[in-house]
């Protein structure tokens, strides 16, 4: 059951864009920066199978410049 | 079980997200989550944001508290504020938090036969009195002591001053900003005769150049940096690191320029040979505003107990000097500094062009030294000898690291050698602090006594017998704690510790007192660019928790004091800030009625005609200025301020074959300080966890060291185990390594050396000699 987080950064001028892109994604969380180009994105899957697609579908996004991984957790199903 | 689940992994989102917001702060500082920040309020909350400092930091940002039911809920940046506007750090957005950690200290503790014992305030704060009084009956004053902080509030910077210097008569004060600024305050009053910058934050908005010396502002002052890089983005400013070690910092500046430790004293006197030799010297700003001087050179380093230095300036002239600097050429220089001469030419052509404004920044690099006046003096002679200084984005700037370094430990004077105005040397001073205290003038003595360092080797050898520390944690914060940890533990000294949380030194006490937290009280701070800033009361402390100035207030009534010190419970941060007032009136230091700091983020001083005055020393800007001339250094008697002539000389302790690396020791954007409070928030604690080594990826090759491995760090103090760090958050030169201080369970400060600068006694972490080995 992982649950990760990444920085996403937009193509210029496309934020709210891919705000709105990652939004529609299930299992996936979107905090913007206020004051900068940058997006935090959290992910919380229950398998790594589907982590992979949700990070698949996110890299997909044409609005997204460049995605970071910046921590990631993995709790057993039984924990 | 399901419920523990949910709530263990909504744990789990938001510690992901707290370390990518972490992650964020670093690569762009002050970014604002504040949606993150509202998403955490408790439905249908009825917020009542209150405004005041935060608590951490020099910076003095404003925040504003979000209060519901009593209880503070949130924090955000005030937009209000001409500091911050609205911005925050990852320390700043997290503060509160640690005020619900499980271990506060909400009750008075008693050491009884081994043990503390809970009990109740009102009686401990009588076995402190008692103590106290007692020790001085049977050893006399200057057996007892205070060690306060730059995290004290003003009002209680001032009851501790007024108790210790004019009530109980003993210089006996000192405090941990010994331990950060005195190399900036020494070097403020060789040069100008007057502590604190010329210049303010709004410099940023006007410079063309920023040259940090040593100083890693991307970490410990991220929300100037960020300001910084706004400017670099907006209208091209550029950034030059130079530094002995490659941080954030470097790598968003515009360049890198890296020395060997110790030898930034030769590289600015390289700059000033090229400033001269290449004729960029500002000739009608040096001839009407400048002396030169010299000083004694091989002064020591303190190192022995007792250890005395007094300068001996002598005048010389601009010939001699430009002498002095003959064996300053980049060429010379470039030899032993590893500087190139190249980048040496470069940093003195950016000082030398007289069309670009340029601000330098230091704090901890250029302070913690064995010659910090010195390197303060020699930063000002660029300044002094160009011109470009007390103008819009033109400016020396030394930062300070604790929120009310300047405000508290400088400007109330919570030094040894200070009073509220002045120092304990000059009998002006001191009758006029007798007047306002309404103590006889003889109660007051002439003398210095102990500065921090020597303070704490006086209660290891047992001439001091007491001891009161107040929001600050010596024994992970000073040098060599490897001999100060087992001096505290001595009998001999009777220690009483005021704290929020348990530390290393509470665990010594005999008497722990709970005190309140910053917005659990009133206060005011006083931040790096000379702004006092006020807060009232936000929310009620735990159990019998109280505010340090009214802990002192209650031991001076208790010893027979109580006629100095009428203050009322209620009102006594008022009462005081008024008294204290007093001693800075004029147009020189004035400062802004409490009024005025309650309505605004803070008004800087010399507040003067209902207006705060942004540089100083500029007959433009400050109307102070007395001299009929552009510019008037009023803190010298001629009103010229002072070029030194300052050599550079090695440190006390350099690498050799039996210990080959300099350590170099530092701070990180995630930790305040000693980390009592930070490693009590989750979020902060969780994204650097513990402390580590930094290697340089070759001299870990060498070594065989892999990331993570335990390595044994020592010295000819002690030693610490800590893990090893390869190219993660800082980059040393070869042949050093870097450690933060934040980590109590790994004492790097056990290996430190007490060395310091003669002149401001401010102890040198940035080198000395270590081997490094696997554990």
């Amino acid at each position: 059951m992982p649950i990760k987080s990444y920085l996403a950064h937009p193509q210029e001028g496309q934020k709210e864009v891919l705000m709105e892109a990652l939004s529609k994604i299930d299992n996936c969380e979107v905090i913007p920066a206020e004051n900068k180009n940058l997006l935090i994105v959290v992910t919380d899957t229950e398998s790594q199978t589907d982590d992979e697609k949700v990070k698949g579908s996110i890299e997909a996004i044409e609005s997204l410049k460049l995605l970071a991984m910046v921590s990631g957790f993995n709790t057993p199903k039984n924990n | 079980m399901q419920n523990s689940l949910t709530s263990r992994r909504n744990f789990l989102k938001k510690m992901a997200a707290a370390a990518a917001m972490t992650a964020a702060a670093s690569m762009f500082p002050g970014i604002i989550f504040a949606s993150e920040q509202e998403a955490n309020l408790p439905k249908g909350a009825n917020l009542d944001w209150k405004k005041g400092p935060c608590r951490f930091c020099g910076v003095g940002c404003g925040i504003l508290v979000g209060v519901d039911q009593g209880k503070a809920v949130a924090v955000k940046g005030d937009p209000n504020c001409e500091v911050n506007k609205g911005l925050l750090c990852v320390k700043g957005y997290h503060q509160i938090m640690c005020t619900q950690a499980k271990d506060r200290l909400t009750h008075a503790l008693v050491k009884k036969n081994g043990r503390y014992v809970q009990t109740p305030i009102d009686e401990a704060l009588d076995l402190v009195a008692n103590k106290m009084k007692e020790t001085i009956t049977k050893h006399g004053k200057d057996s007892v002591a205070m060690y306060t902080s730059g995290q004290s509030t003003i009002p209680e910077g001032y009851v501790a001053s007024k108790l210790m210097k004019g009530a109980i008569g003993t210089n006996n004060l000192d405090c941990n900003a010994r331990l950060c600024m005195a190399s900036a305050v020494a070097g403020f009053l060789t040069t100008f005769g007057a502590d604190e910058p010329m210049g303010c934050y709004e410099d940023i908005d006007h410079a063309d150049y920023f040259i940090t010396w040593g100083n890693n502002m991307a970490e410990m002052h991220p929300v100037l940096f960020s300001r910084m890089l706004e400017q670099k983005n907006r209208r091209g400013a550029k950034i030059i690191d130079f530094a002995t070690r490659t941080t954030r910092s470097s790598t968003a500046s515009n360049k890198s320029i890296l020395f060997e430790p110790q030898t930034d004293l030769a590289v600015a006197n390289a700059i000033c040979y090229e400033i001269i030799n290449n004729g960029w010297v500002n000739k009608s700003f040096v001839e009407n505003h400048v002396n030169f001087s010299k000083g004694l050179t091989n002064m020591g380093y303190g190192l022995e107990d007792k250890f005395k230095f007094s300068d001996k300036p002598t005048k010389i002239d601009f010939e001699s000097y430009k002498k002095f600097l003959e064996d300053y050429t980049p060429e010379k220089v470039a030899k032993y500094s590893k500087v190139s001469v190249k980048d040496i030419k470069y940093l003195a052509a950016i000082y030398g062009d007289p069309n670009k404004k340029v601000v330098s920044y230091w704090c901890m690099g250029m302070n913690q030294h064995t010659r910090g006046t010195w390197i303060n003096n020699l930063v000002y002679n660029i300044h002094l000898l160009t011109g470009k200084i007390s103008q819009p984005g033109n400016g020396p700037f030394s930062l300070t690291g604790q929120p009310s370094a300047c405000g508290t430990a400088r400007e109330v004077g919570t030094f040894t050698h200070k009073l509220p105005k002045g120092v304990v040397t000059n009998e002006k001073h001191r009758r006029l602090a007798a007047k306002i205290w309404n103590v006889p003038y003889e109660n007051i003595p002439a003398k210095p006594t102990y500065h921090a360092t020597e303070m704490f080797r006086a209660v290891d050898r047992g001439d001091i017998k007491f001891i009161w520390t107040q929001v600050t944690n010596p024994l992970v914060s000073l040098p060599k704690t490897s001999r100060y940890r087992p001096g505290m533990e001595k009998e001999s000294c009777f220690v009483v510790v005021s704290d929020v949380f348990p530390t290393p030194t509470s665990d010594v006490a005999d008497v722990i007192l709970p005190a309140s937290w910053h917005i659990e009280k009133s206060g005011l701070y006083g931040n790096s660019e000379r702004r006092t800033q006020h807060w009232d009361k936000m929310v009620d402390g735990p159990g019998e928790t109280t505010p340090d100035a009214w802990m002192t207030i209650e031991v001076a009534k208790r010893m027979g004091y109580g006629d100095l010190f009428p203050y009322s419970e209620e009102n006594h941060v008022e009462e005081i800030y008024n008294e204290y007032r007093q001693f800075h009136e004029g147009a020189k230091h004035g400062m802004a009625p409490l009024e005025v700091l309650k309505e605004e983020s803070g008004a800087i001083w010399p507040y003067v005609d209902g207006k705060s005055t942004q540089w100083r020393f500029n007959a433009k800007y400050d109307p102070a200025c007395s001299n009929d001339k552009d510019f008037h250094f009023y803190g010298k008697p001629d009103g010229k301020a002072v070029i030194w002539q300052r050599p550079y000389e090695p440190a006390a302790e350099s690498p050799d074959t039996e210990y080959p690396f300099w350590l170099n020791t530092g701070r990180v954007i995630e930790h305040w300080h000693t980390g009592s409070m930070t490693r009590r928030i989750p979020v902060l604690h969780k994204a650097m966890p513990a402390a580590y080594v930094e290697f340089h990826p070759d001299d870990a090759k060498k070594l065989g060291v892999r990331n993570g491995e335990k390595i044994k760090v020592s010295s000819r103090r002690g030693s610490c185990i800590l893990p090893a760090s390869i190219n993660e958050r800082g980059l040393p030169t070869r042949g050093q390594v870097f450690v933060p201080f934040f980590d109590e369970n790994m004492l790097i400060n056990d290996v430190t050396l007490d060395a310091f600068c003669p002149i401001s006694k401010e102890p040198d972490y940035k080198k000395c000699a270590v081997k490094v080995e696997k554990a």
